[in-house]
Parts: C-alpha cells; structure tokens; sequence
C-alpha cells in the first residue's frame, strides 16, 4: 500500500514534462461543464488544467478568468489527489480551503493545477496545490486544503 | 414628477444598474447567479441547474461551485457598494455608472473556505458582511444557506484589494 509523502518541505515548482491534453472530466458534471481536463492523477499527485474560455471571464475590461474557476479548479485537483491515493476510500469532502491569489491569470491561457495530498490521518487528508500557466514557480495562486475521508468500515481500524 | 414617482423611477434605475452590474461578468452568467435587493442589501441566489452537481451519486453540488459563488457574493457586494456610493452623490459619475459603466473590480488577495454542510440539488442564497474596510484592502465574510440561514452550508472569510480606495 503506498503511502502519501509525508514531507512538509515545499511542493516541487519543476514544470511537468509534455502535459498533453488531458481527458476532458466528464464524470463531474460542474468539472465537465468548466471544461477541467486531467492529464494526472496518481499515488496522491494531480495534474489538472481549465482551457481559457470567454464564459469564464470576471473582469468583462481586461478579460481575466474569474478567481471562482480558479476556486473550483483548485478544490477539484485537490480532492483528485486525495482519491488518487492507494488506499480505498468511501468518499472525500472538503472541509475547508485556503486560497492566496499572486497574480491575474493572462488572457487566452490554459490555467494548469498540480495538487499533492501530503499528509492523511484516519479521518482527514492534508493537500496543497499551485495554478499556474508555465511552471509552477510562477504561480497564479497556491492553495492548502484539508479533507475529510470516510473509510470502508472494516479499515476504519487498521488505517 | 411628483416625489413618489420620482422614488419609483430612483429604485428602477438601482435595480437595472444591478442587473446590468451582474450581467457585465460572464462568469456570474455562466453560474446563473442573480442578486436580490433590499435597498442597499444584496442577497446572491444561485438557483439550482445540473451543471452545479460535482457528486452525480448523493447529489451534491460541486464545492467549487459553491466556493464560486462565495467569492462571486464577496466581489460583487464590493463592486456594488462602490456603485452605490457613486449613485447617491450623483452628477456625471452617476450617471456612468447609471449607463453601465462601472469602476474596476476588486481583487481577490485571499479566501478561506469552510465547507460545513454538503450543498443539496436546491437553491442556494449567500449574504456578505463587510467585516473591514481599510484604504486598499477589505475584510469580507460571506455566508451561503439553502432552507435555514442559521445552518450554512460554506463560509468564507477574505481579503480584497479595491482600486482606488474602498
């Protein structure tokens, strides 16, 4: 069984190789209907990404994506890292999510999000995640998450 | 005009500069969400629509939704409060903001969400309260309900840089 890394040093802010386009989210209906692609997820590592699309703007003068699709985009890679673990869960809901905004996306680009689930206890899973465009040390936003899991019953004492 | 006439035609031009406020961010179209007005009170409704679900099994609505539509309340009672200051002291910049033209948004600095209830397949209302109100930075809590106010379903707390002082 694999376990989340447990390291509280800062996340990696190395670009991915290649993301290639990802698979549209089709399963989540609102992931679906942003237009959240998943080119990753695994082990507790997600990579997610928002194509620009003009029904997303929040500023209708400089055409910058709303900070809610950002919220959105965030809050998903993070409960996808939490699923991606290998360990089976009954189901992963957020209980709260911190959000620092550095800068205003730019106009026409794709939003990535790189999340990684680095702690988990019985009952709460700990992640953090970056957006940005090209590389995650230039981040448009970071984001720390806490999750509560719920267990199949007869792991709940072993886990 | 006689003065009641006169009110009449003050709170159609507060209300279809609220619209117009709303309708001017794609995103708060995109979501469907509108704004209820009792005089300078906002009350943000995000009427429900499949696209909001992020669990198909319970069904939930997506978090992401409806921390959206926190930030969505936070930032468009900052904006709306702007405008509404600049209507009450009238003269040309009223009449700007009365013809559609707004100030610049605020901007998001930071937000904290707390998720307390899961949001159900239904309506859901948010209320901020200005919590601060500095020369740049703003404090806002907004808080959003389904059936009873007294049990919210997400919160959230955050500070907002507004353009030119609040």
């Amino acid at each position: 069984m694999s376990e989340p890394r447990n390291d509280l040093t800062a996340m990696t802010t190395k670009a991915p190789e290649d993301p290639g386009p990802g698979e549209l989210m089709s399963a989540l209906p609102h992931s679906r209907e942003i237009g959240m692609r998943l080119h990753k997820s695994a082990d507790g590592d997600t990579l997610m990404s928002v194509p620009y699309d003009e029904k997303l703007i929040g500023d209708p003068v400089s055409g910058v994506v709303h900070g809610g699709v950002i919220t959105a985009l965030l809050d998903t890679a993070c409960g996808s890292a939490v699923m991606s673990i290998r360990q089976k869960l009954v189901s992963v809901a957020t209980l709260d999510l911190r959000i620092d905004y550095m800068r205003p996306a730019t106009v026409g680009e794709t939003i990535y999000a790189q999340a990684e689930c680095y702690r988990m206890t019985r009952s709460i899973a700990f992640t953090r995640a970056v957006a940005y465009h090209d590389t995650p040390s230039d981040p448009i936003a970071s984001a720390a998450g806490a999750f509560i899991i719920e267990r199949p019953k007869d792991q709940e004492t072993t886990a | 005009m006689s003065r009641i006439d006169a009110q009449a035609k003050l709170e159609a031009e507060r209300d279809a500069a609220l619209a117009a406020l709303t309708a001017v961010v794609p995103y708060n179209r995109f979501l469907g969400v509108r704004f209820d007005r009792l005089g300078d009170e906002l009350t943000a409704r995000l009427p429900f629509a499949e696209p909001l679900i992020g669990n198909p099994i319970l069904p939930a609505l997506h978090g992401g939704a409806t921390g959206a539509f926190l930030e969505i309340t936070a930032l468009m009672q900052l904006a709306w409060d702007r405008a509404w200051v600049i209507m009450e002291e009238g003269g040309e910049a009223a009449a700007k903001v009365l013809s559609g033209k707004f100030p610049p948004m605020p901007k998001t600095i930071d937000i904290t969400i707390d998720y307390l209830r899961s949001g159900r397949p239904r309506e859901t209302f948010a209320r901020a309260e200005l919590r601060k109100s500095g020369r740049r930075v703003v404090n806002l809590h907004v808080s959003a309900w389904q059936d009873a106010r007294d049990r919210p379903i997400a919160m959230l707390r955050g500070n907002f840089l507004v353009p030119d002082g609040g």
